[in-house]
């Protein structure tokens, strides 16, 4: 029996690393999900997005560290607020400048923020350096809690849990409450319709953009407790991050939210049976196989046409 | 109230509309009659600033819109129901009405317009896509009266729908225009549905007004030949 026990409390520390994974995927995949259902853009630079996210963390970290430390155990808090407003705001211009141009050309949108993702990492690498960085997270969010003996949660883990599951529920109160959220779905089912209802999908583009983005910085600063930060982190999760759109279904947030889920399980518990490598062999060999079988993601509504 | 001056429009190198002039008063009912393919879409989709316009004058009220963005003319104004409904499938009816609602208005839903269109308020909480399609076409038809228009542009609103139905929408058609105070262009290839509705009918052919008559002074015959194919 003890074996078993044993096993069982790895399996649910690896499940738990999963989650985490799953949570960073997800922040990373709804920014994605809604700008690429809406505007039909593949944003290649979304994971340097984060990685402004992170980069605006660590800053705000070695501010509070060196002028006014006994800010240190709150300023988590606002650097989260930061990252969102700071990569928000790039996304806004870069849609005004890049983007906004691009609309007629879809795959010229896909050369060009790729081209964007290579700037923005030399930027980076230019003004923070090669060499990655930390942030120093907050007290309060290091060490574990212990449940039994064997089984023991990081708090940080916890943490940024709490912050998607309220990133997530953010997303969809302003998706399926307000005004701009009706505009959005509106312009994702029918651009041309929305626009002759009176519609300003120009604004509504520029506004998805930014908010797609700014949801990565959250996930940028998130990733700071996590890992340590260097000028590419944020395209280390691009692949996955579209694994997850494309599994999910481009059109549904449910379908985004179960894949993300289902890819990071997938490889965080299989990691733990074979190599690194071989789990990803797994986890996209099983995703194939699912499109092979649903072209169209796992979920798709359905309506009359 | 609505002037179109030597309007001009087409695809590419292919013009399709040729220097057409229409003015159309307060309250009045046009119908714009046509075969497939003589211009009545690409007519409706430049007015509404979809397809630019190559060169010609549209006066909305005394205001030019000829430049405006789409959205900027539905709100000088201008509401656009086009053929084929293009509903959004997979929002409720009331989110569809909503759409077209002005920020001003707080997602309420004027309760004329429910009142218009009864079938509506029962099945607001249905996805638009499983109405079946002469509901498409009332909802259709409210959502551009959400926008509170001067002018409504109807293209080809009997295509695909049932005549007890199409009998409906003429009735409502009318009605809407004294309520509402509303001018009305429809295209249409029923004959019978704009004698019973429109005071003034034009047939265009090859992007040209061929005939302009009154209902009264209409010769069916004739209209038929150009109808027929």
């Amino acid at each position: 029996m003890e074996w078993l026990s044993e096993f069982g409390a790895i399996a649910a520390m690896q499940g738990f690393n999963g989650l985490s994974v799953f949570c960073v995927l997800l922040l990373m995949a709804l920014g994605l999900a809604i700008i690429f259902g809406q505007m039909g853009v593949i944003n290649m630079a979304h994971g340097e997005f984060l990685t402004i996210g992170a980069y605006t963390t660590y800053l705000l970290s070695t501010l509070v560290q060196t002028w006014c430390p006994w800010m240190q155990p709150y300023y988590f808090f606002f650097a989260i607020a930061l990252s969102f407003v700071v990569a928000g705001a790039v996304g806004w211009v870069v849609e005004w400048v890049m983007i906004s141009r691009l609309y007629h050309r879809p795959l010229d949108t896909l050369l060009a923020t790729w081209g964007l993702s290579l700037v923005m990492q030399q930027a980076f690498r230019s003004i923070f350096g090669a060499r990655e960085v930390s942030a120093n997270p907050p007290e309060w969010l290091m060490g574990a809690v212990k449940l039994t003996d064997a089984i023991e949660i990081p708090r940080n883990g916890l943490f940024v849990m709490g912050l998607t599951v309220l990133m997530t529920g953010g997303i969809f109160l302003m998706l399926y409450r307000t005004r701009w959220g009706l505009h959005v779905r509106a312009t994702v089912q029918n651009r041309i319709m929305s626009r002759a209802v009176g519609i300003n999908t120009r604004k509504v583009d520029r506004m998805t953009f930014a908010l797609g983005c700014g949801v990565a910085g959250v996930a940028g600063a998130a990733f700071t407790t996590i890992g340590s930060t260097g000028p590419t982190a944020g395209s280390l999760y691009i692949v996955d991050t579209f694994l997850v759109v494309v599994f999910g279904g481009a059109a549904s947030l449910f379908g985004t939210i179960a894949s993300a889920f289902a890819i990071a399980q997938t490889q965080s518990l299989s990691e733990f049976f074979m190599s690194g490598s071989m789990a990803r062999v797994l986890t996209l060999s099983a995703v194939i196989l699912i499109l092979l079988m649903r072209p169209q993601g796992l979920f798709s509504s359905k309506v009359r046409k | 109230m609505f002037n179109i001056q030597q309007l001009a429009c087409g695809y590419g190198q292919s013009q399709v509309l040729h220097d057409l002039s229409l003015s159309v008063q307060k309250q009045e009912i046009v119908a714009v009659m046509g075969r497939n393919g003589m211009g009545k879409t690409t007519l409706f989709k430049s007015l509404m600033g979809i397809l630019p316009q190559w060169s010609g004058q549209v006066q909305l009220d005394g205001v030019d819109v000829s430049a405006m963005e789409t959205h900027n003319r539905v709100t000088e104004g201008m509401a656009y129901v086009p053929q084929g409904r293009m509903i959004f499938p997979s929002m409720s009816v009331l989110e569809n009405i909503q759409t077209g609602l002005p920020a001003s208005a707080g997602g309420q839903v004027p309760e004329d317009l429910y009142a218009l269109f009864p079938v509506l308020f029962d099945m607001r909480s249905r996805r638009g896509g499983n109405l079946s399609g002469g509901q498409q076409q009332q909802l259709a038809i409210a959502r551009a009266l959400a926008t509170n228009p001067k002018v409504l542009l109807l293209d080809e609103p009997t295509e695909g729908i049932q005549p007890s139905i199409i009998k409906d929408i003429a009735r409502t058609l009318k009605e809407i225009r004294t309520l509402r105070n509303l001018t009305i262009i429809v295209s249409e290839q029923v004959l019978s549905f704009t004698l019973e509705i429109a005071d003034r009918l034009l047939v265009i052919e090859k992007g040209r007004f061929v005939i302009e008559e009154t209902r009264g002074n209409v010769d069916e015959a004739t209209i038929s030949r150009y109808l027929s194919v």
